[in-house]
């Protein structure tokens, strides 16, 4: 099978986060990216069935220059090719816009299965992979728990409902799948591999390349303005505790007891 | 004048979902800034007894889909039944509860309808800059202030417990069909639902839960976190960063895809207090976050905060413990 895999780079979760200077976004100069947690899940989805049907993974990413990392990154892992969709005009888009642009890029090359994550761990639209599939008229489903490829060019697809529930049925392919956080182990990359994705191709696509207004794709496209970025304040809820270790642990205790009596 | 603002209610099995009042309550507080009147819409099969139960609304209409086709939730059929009617009547804004079903077809109907899409406002407010909403981003630990531009329906989704269930006003809507007039045809051939197995775990009989983050760093560090437990007499429980790595069992899971669970005393260890993870233990009686980040949004939610490394403090609250119970 060939298999198109979705992935965005977003800022490490364990990363020290500032808003910008202009307010509407946080500051990236400095910031560790990384590929988004759900879409290194999908990666492995993909890439173990691409193994499975002697097929292959072309991996995709819509970003900045900064993105190449991670479609090299793809690449070192086992993609046999990959794709950025580069153009000032791409950014700022809202899952409408950065989904139109990555179905037009997904739809030039004849995948039988497209698999994304569920949801960006920055903007969280949760969308992106159902819009996709909306442009290119295939069954989609998000929160995908696992995937079965069968014979006859159907797909058995578990996927996660709400409190512990799952649902499975059985779609027809090509199909977009998004692919929720746990249901496989991501590799790691090996030396062989980080050599190997040197000599991969990948491939540059510009709005024009893709037959795309600027005004169709990136802030422009989009339904959605962000005005600003802020911290929630979360102040007001806990009581903080300090001292070194062993006095906070013994105030905490003394409080569990005396205060909110539950030890 | 803007369109009505529309709600889609969600329900399984002859139940509303919890979330469908509070997405009419936001629908009710959107319509009123907007000056319009606020209509929902139900879909299923078999629906008369719960068409009864929402129409008891202050609703300008309420609109069934009740049709074989719709008896099992799927996209294909939720979107056919819905785009021609979003078309045809151009709501201004089509409220939806955030849940795991909304996000599984929205978007796609918000391609299919050319509408916006705006996911899990937490809220919003009127003022100089129009419509203003708020949604969490980054995993929680920030917000983005949003407004929608350019013209038509927007689809937008609430995020639960964002608006209260109780605000939503009572009243008697009128009921009608309604009109399917694209294909409503599955495009999932259901074949089963599988529940947690009997084997699993049970959290929410527990009075005292240790929970783990993704903060704990590996399985080889859970030896402390262990000791911890016992002292206390606590369940051992995780986010679910901690599951996906294997590190815990499936069934440990707190959170909207785990267990939902209210002990007397929840310590979340190394957890940031996304909200997937929040609704499975905010109803907890007394809530204890250690975390090294003191802006870590588990902090607004906690009673009593330690800022520290976890691998420190435990070790030392295990022995407060030991030496309290003795
Ligand atoms: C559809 C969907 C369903 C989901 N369902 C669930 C669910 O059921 N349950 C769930 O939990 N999540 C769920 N999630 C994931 C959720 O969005 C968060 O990603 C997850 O809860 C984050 O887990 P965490 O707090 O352990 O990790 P992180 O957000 O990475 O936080 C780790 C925290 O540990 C702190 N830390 C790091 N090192 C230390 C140290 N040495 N000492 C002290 N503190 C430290 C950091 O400051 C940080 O705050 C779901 C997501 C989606 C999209
Ligand atoms: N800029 C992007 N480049 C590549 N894939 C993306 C991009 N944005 C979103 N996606 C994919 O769509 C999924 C859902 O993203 P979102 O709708 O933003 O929550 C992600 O997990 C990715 O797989």
């Amino acid at each position: 099978m060939k298999i198109g895999v979705c992935i965005k780079q977003v800022p490490d979760t364990e990363a020290r986060l500032r808003v910008g200077k202009d307010g509407r976004w946080i500051a990236e100069d400095d910031l560790p990216f990384v590929i988004n947690e759900s879409d290194e899940y999908a990666l492995e989805e993909g890439l173990r069935i691409a193994e499975a049907t002697c097929g292959e993974v072309v991996a995709i990413s819509l970003g900045p220059e900064r993105v190449k990392e991670a479609l090299r990154k793809a690449l070192a892992l086992g993609a046999s090719r990959a794709i950025h969709l580069s153009d000032a005009a791409f950014e700022g888009g809202d899952a409408l816009a950065t989904g139109r642009a990555l179905a037009a890029a997904l739809a030039r090359e004849g995948f039988d299965l497209v698999l994304t994550g569920s949801q960006s761990d920055d903007v969280g639209y949760g969308g992106t992979g159902s819009v996709i599939a909306g442009h290119l008229g295939w069954p989609h489903a998000w929160l995908v728990m696992g995937v079965e490829i069968e014979a006859g060019g159907t797909a058995k697809v578990v996927r996660e409902m709400e409190s512990g529930l799952n649902e499975v049925f059985r779609v027809q392919l090509p199909a977009v799948l998004e692919i929720q956080a746990g249901l496989n182990h991501p590799r790691y990359a090996s030396l062989k591999g980080i050599m190997a994705a040197k000599k991969k191709p990948l491939d540059t696509l510009s709005a024009a390349d893709l037959g795309l207004a600027p005004s169709e794709v990136g802030a422009a496209g989009s339904r959605l303005e962000v005005l600003s970025v802020d911290f929630p304040a979360t102040g007001g809820g806990a009581q903080r505790i300090e001292g070194s270790p062993a006095v906070a642990a013994q105030l905490l205790v003394e409080k569990l007891q005396k205060e909110a009596r539950v030890l | 004048m803007a369109g009505n603002v529309w709600v889609v209610l969600q329900q399984r099995e002859g139940k509303l979902h919890r979330g469908s009042r509070e997405a009419i309550a936001a629908g009710q507080k959107l319509a009123a800034a907007l000056g319009t009147g606020v209509e929902a819409v139900l879909l299923g099969s078999g629906l008369s007894d719960l068409a009864a139960e929402a129409a008891g609304f202050e609703l300008a209409a309420l609109h069934v889909a009740d049709a074989p086709a719709l008896a099992d939730y799927t996209p294909g059929a939720y979107v056919g039944a819905l785009a021609p009617a979003i078309r045809s009547a151009a709501p201004s804004f089509v409220v939806f509860p955030h849940t795991y079903q909304t996000v599984d077809y929205f978007a796609r109907l918000a391609q299919e309808t050319s509408s916006g899409l705006l996911p899990e406002i937490l809220d919003f407010e009127s003022g100089a800059d129009g419509l203003v909403f708020r949604r969490p981003i980054l995993g929680n630990k920030m917000h983005a202030r949003v407004r929608t531009k350019g013209s038509g329906t927007v689809l937008v989704s609430v995020q639960s417990g964002a608006f209260s269930a109780d605000d939503a006003r009572p009243g008697s809507a009128p009921v009608s069909p309604l009109a399917l007039s694209g294909t409503v045809a599955a495009d999932r051939q259901i074949l089963e639902i599988q529940a947690a197995g009997a084997d699993q775990i049970d959290l929410t009989k527990s009075d005292v839960i240790v929970a783990v983050g993704r903060g704990v760093g590996g399985a080889d560090k859970l030896g402390p976190i262990e000791e911890l437990a016992r002292a206390l007499g606590a369940e051992l429980a995780a986010s679910r960063p901690v599951i996906d790595s294997g590190w815990l069992p499936r069934d440990r899971q707190i959170g909207s895809s785990g267990q939902t669970v209210a002990p007397k005393l929840y310590l979340a260890l190394g957890i940031s207090g996304a909200i997937q993870h929040v609704v499975g233990m905010k109803g907890s009686s007394t809530i204890v976050a250690v975390n090294k980040d003191p802006n870590a949004p588990v902090f607004g939610l906690a009673h009593y905060g330690v800022v520290a490394d976890l691998h420190e403090f435990v070790p030392a609250l295990t022995a407060a413990v030991k030496a309290a119970k003795a």
